[in-house]
């Protein structure tokens, strides 16, 4: 494994988008903390743009990045490593350098301004945020042979997490707000790890208020210590299932 | 040392490999021949378990390849068309392979040299030629003292000074005991390396026999014309 990850690091890093979408976080993260008076308006501008931007780029680098490896892939099947090995490898390499490119671009500004719980809880869950866009990706990848279905799917992920998910959740609350939902809403907003990263950050941020009277449930949930590491549960498992269904497809493929 | 059992393949509605059972011994060089989408590059490919086979099992000096890789240690393989990473150089393929491989034998370097492939080093990947690229399949194939030999077309693309050096290093490896099996499509190519034809189509085994018995069978003196005499007279379907 070490010596197919030491050549998959030196192929992404000379991957200029890598190193492009560090600066942009960079430039985001610290001009809107430039721009906003107080750390904590600042740290909720940032986190709105890395609840949109980290799942996307994860999800789409990824995705191209795997299809573009095919020739890797298939150069090394024909030498004795373990099909998973391969597959192991370009995760973690994947996953390593989305993660440092998000601690190197938001999470330096993100140390720097905001008090350290804040900051670590931002830094923990925007490194799952990429780190579970990638299985994603993997998973979209390895389930079609086609790069433009493969990138489309990607798309549709992200969209549906990233927006569509929201608005589902919401159409719900307010069709069925005559009746006691908020435990339901609880357990939906487990289905998205984007809904479930902005929670656990706006609950740190201590302005979950603006949720309504969900937020009080939400702090139930998810604010105690129980609370919190059954989320962070969840989005292990958020990492876990799509990656094991994905090496699973993997190993069974004709190349 | 290769035992095939009963392997079949389909993609989708293409039965690719119906019903293929071999024995493939040391010492041997074997041609695969067919017409185009017999299904030799399958057959090829399921021994390196790259591609899986719906049924039936191949095994490796007695033991199933299913989950095993290591018997792969012992094969060299050169594709019909090499597909490598684009923006590794010649130079990094070599010591990413050799560095998977990780024998303790001396690597052959006969290949490499006589390509001169030390002076491309640094090129890469994407730049290379189509000739250039088998040059270095090739010497990936053999560079590891393989004892099995798998070359899919290893001539096409060569020019004709390559695939003289290519194939007086398959005849001296065939002469140091390796198992080669070779696919082409121009058999008078493979005249004086192979000891043994297998004849596929559609995706069916139709022949497996020494080439000295194949000639004396049809009376005629070369590989080629035994060939073309069982097909015009339409034994091949009938040998079964």
């Amino acid at each position: 494994m070490p010596g197919i990850l030491k050549y998959i690091a030196l192929d992404i890093l000379k991957n200029k988008i890598v190193i492009a979408y560090t600066i942009m976080l960079a430039l985001f993260s610290w001009s809107a903390f430039g721009l906003e008076d107080n750390a904590s308006k600042g740290a909720l501008t940032v986190l709105n743009i890395v609840l949109l931007t980290v799942p996307l780029v994860s999800v789409l680098f990824t995705t191209i990045y795997v299809y573009n490896s095919n020739e890797f892939i298939e150069l090394l099947v024909s030498h004795p490593v373990k099909r998973s090995m391969i597959w192991k490898s370009l995760f973690a390499g994947l996953s390593a350098s989305l993660v440092l490119a998000y601690l190197l671009g938001a999470g330096i500004p993100l140390v720097l301004f905001t008090d350290p719980g804040t900051a670590a809880v931002m830094l923990i869950s925007g490194s799952f945020l990429s780190v579970i866009f990638a299985a994603l990706a993997f998973l979209a990848a390895v389930l079609t042979r086609d790069k433009a279905k493969g990138i489309g799917v990607s798309i549709m992920l992200w969209l549906y997490f990233a927006l569509l998910f929201d608005g589902l959740v919401l159409f719900l609350f307010f069709q069925f707000s005559d009746y006691p939902v908020e435990k339901l809403v609880v357990m939906l907003s487990a289905l998205s790890p984007i809904d479930l990263s902005r929670i656990l950050v706006l609950l740190h941020l201590d302005v979950s208020a603006m949720m309504g009277y969900t937020g009080a449930i939400f702090k139930t949930y998810f604010g105690s210590a129980w609370g919190l590491l059954m989320s962070f549960c969840l989005l292990l498992l958020w990492i876990w299932i799509p990656f094991s269904l994905s090496l699973r497809k993997f190993i069974k493929k004709d190349l | 040392m290769i035992t095939i059992r009963h392997i079949s393949k389909s993609f989708g509605k293409l039965k690719a490999l119906n019903n293929i059972s071999l024995q493939l011994d040391p010492g041997e060089c074997i041609a695969l021949i067919g017409p185009n989408g017999c299904g030799k590059t399958t057959l090829i490919k399921s021994i390196l378990a790259m591609v899986l086979p719906d049924e039936g099992s191949i095994f490796f000096d007695g033991k199933d390849i299913r989950n095993d890789n290591l018997y792969r240690a012992r094969i060299g393989y050169m594709p019909q068309i090499g597909r490598y990473p684009e923006n590794m150089t010649i130079g990094q393929v070599i010591d990413m392979v050799a560095g998977i491989r990780s024998s303790s034998a001396l690597p052959d370097m006969e290949l490499y040299e006589e390509f001169g492939i030390s002076r491309l080093l640094d090129k890469r990947m994407r730049t290379l030629s189509g000739g250039t690229t088998q040059k270095v399949s090739a010497t990936l194939a053999f560079m590891f003292r393989p004892q099995v030999l798998i070359l899919d077309e290893p001539t096409a693309g060569l020019d004709p000074l390559a695939a003289g050096i290519l194939k007086d290093k398959i005849i001296k490896s065939g002469q140091e005991g390796c198992l080669t099996l070779i696919t082409s499509h121009l058999l008078s190519e493979l005249e004086d390396l192979i000891t043994q034809l297998i004849f596929m189509q559609d995706g069916s085994l139709v022949l497996h026999k020494d080439v000295e018995e194949l000639k004396n069978l049809t009376g005629q003196d070369t590989v080629a014309k035994s060939v073309l005499q069982l097909l015009k007279s339409g034994e091949i379907g009938v040998e079964l």
